[in-house]
């Protein structure tokens, strides 16, 4: 072992250490890694007193500061909401026609509206609200339970055949399934129903046909689609007079409703969203079928 | 000092001990604690456990990576709280084992899902999910129509997840695989157990539309169905926000 000397080039010392003749600097740890090692120390240290940082046995510290991400979160949902409250207590104190003829309130509700629909409902209705097969379109103009705002207002809450206790329910039996049909009415019913919306089926071979189709409907489907066929929003009965199909409209589709029935299931929303995103999603979804649909007037 | 570690480090089984000793110390002050301090997970006494059918649909869930793609975390933060409902809870995945929390999202958050959207709306989208959401990026899970549940053995899991503590009864464990039929065949005589044993806000609906016939899409959607309904604890909690 050689003794510590200084080297003459760095002026440093060596560690004493002689690796066949090889010595090594005794060079220290700069200075302004061992400065913010030290700070990071004295760092963590306030950190520990001013949050929650250490278990104990049963608890743990809670911090100086009192910070809790639980009520954080719910400072900033109440700082959001206060901010929103100025034009949120207009769209609750308002009713509807009074909401409708303010501009800048309807601008607020469709804005928010359409980050609603977005959020919850797009995924069954489409994106722009125009459905599929089994999701009724909401822009066509053609409501199933009535299309002003209260009515929409009414199926969020409630839903249809959801769990809600008053649900709005409506269910089409399984004609066929069930045995009150036979194969030759269910046609000949299908046929009538599909030459209302179609009268280029309605030719003089096919009157017979109609003729029996129209007896099967007087005698099963009025009670709920109308003498005229053309539905009840009381009932949820679709209009079968109009060139919209819920579940499809060629024949084979048509059979296929009547044979096994229907029943759809819209969740309700009461649980989930505010009485005043309601509000705002019924005024959002009215716009869609068009601004016709601001008179008020129910289905069609 | 010095002369302590260098006898240390010259002992190789001495120094082993040592290593394992300073190495654990890290894990012993994060992961003890949780053993000792109850505070922080809250306790809701009418928390109901899995149904069989629902545990069957979970298994599937698990099987099929779904966990890869959704979480099941709704974190603090007021753009989730808005968007999914009440923040999670460590009470909601006390009978998860495992938890399936995930920690990415390709798809949204599932934790509260349970009743968003319609069983006819998870059928179509899970055989395909185009058809009902254009643009969606989620693999088609068609096989799930057509493959029967395999429900025989679902007692088993049930006693497997007694044995970690979730407290299903014996009743419930011997009548698994009838309890699985009867929560998807609404009219079938097995339906009654289901909600005698799992009390009355169970579903018990012909999940994928076809009753008295079980199928893995009849799990897979019973078990979406539940998701942030075992406990309504999150919304007793204390959560402002009322999100959708």
């Amino acid at each position: 072992m050689a003794a510590i000397e200084r080297d003459p080039v760095t002026g440093r010392l060596t560690t004493g250490h002689d690796w066949n003749g090889i010595a090594e600097l005794d060079t220290p740890i700069p200075k302004v890694v061992i400065f913010f090692l030290v700070v990071t120390f004295l760092f963590s240290l306030v950190w520990w007193i001013l949050m929650p940082a250490w278990p104990l046995i049963t608890t743990y510290t809670r911090g100086a500061l009192g910070i809790d991400q639980r009520t954080e979160v719910e400072e900033s949902i109440e700082a959001a909401n206060a901010a929103r409250s100025i034009w949120l207590s207009d769209l609750a104190a308002k009713d509807w026609s009074q909401i409708q003829a303010d501009g800048t309130l309807m601008a607020k509700v469709k804005e928010t509206g359409h980050r609603l629909f977005g959020d919850n409902c797009a995924v069954c209705h489409g994106a722009s609200g125009t459905g599929g097969p089994g999701f009724p379109d909401l822009t066509d103009g053609d409501w199933i339970w009535g299309g002003d705002p209260d009515a929409i207002a009414q199926t969020l809450r409630v839903g249809v055949n959801s769990a809600a206790e008053d649900t709005r329910t409506s269910q089409m039996p399984a004609f066929g399934r069930d045995g009150v049909l036979d194969r030759a009415q269910i046609s000949d019913v299908a046929y009538y129903v599909r030459s209302l919306s179609d009268p280029s089926l309605a030719t003089p071979e096919t009157a017979d046909r109609i003729a029996k189709g129209k007896e099967v409907f007087a005698a099963n489907c009025v009670s709920c689609h109308g003498e005229d066929a053309r539905g009840n929003v009381d009932l949820g009965a679709p209009n079968l007079t109009d060139s919209h199909w819920l579940y499809g409209g060629s024949a084979s589709q048509i059979v296929t409703t009547i044979f096994g029935g229907r029943m759809g299931h819209m969740p309700t929303w009461e649980a989930r969203l505010a009485p005043e995103e309601i509000k705002m999603l019924a005024l959002y979804v009215a716009t869609m079928g068009g601004e016709t649909q601001f008179t008020g007037e129910q289905s069609q | 000092m010095p002369e302590v570690h260098r006898k240390l480090e010259r002992n190789a089984i001495g120094f082993v001990l040592a290593i394992i000793v300073v190495s654990s110390i890290g894990g012993l002050v994060e992961i003890a604690p949780l053993y000792t301090i109850d505070e922080t997970v809250e306790s809701d006494p009418n928390m109901r456990v899995y149904t069989p059918l629902e545990l069957a649909g979970r298994n599937i869930y698990i099987r099929e990576g779904c966990y890869a793609c959704h979480s099941q975390m709704i974190r603090t933060l007021r753009d989730e709280v808005e968007r999914y409902g009440p923040y999670s809870l460590a009470v909601e995945s006390k009978y998860d084992h495992p938890m399936l929390w995930g920690s990415k999202r390709t798809g949204p958050d599932l934790a509260r899902v349970g009743g968003k959207y319609s069983d006819f709306w998870h059928v179509a989208h899970l055989i395909n999910p185009r058809d009902v959401v254009a643009g969606s990026v989620m693999p088609a899970y068609p096989w799930l129509a057509r493959n029967p549940l395999k429900i025989s053995d679902l007692g088993d899991h049930l006693a497997a997840l007694r044995k970690v503590g979730v407290p299903y009864t014996d009743e419930m464990i011997a009548n698994a695989p009838a309890d699985a039929f009867g929560q998807a065949s609404p009219d079938a005589s097995q339906a009654s157990g289901v909600t005698e044993r799992y009390g009355n806000d169970t579903t018990v609906s012909a999940f994928d539309g076809v009753p008295n016939r079980v199928t893995e899409m009849d799990a897979v959607v019973a078990y979406l169905q539940v998701l942030g309904k075992l406990t309504k604890a999150a919304k007793t909690e204390g959560a402002a926000g009322q999100g959708g």
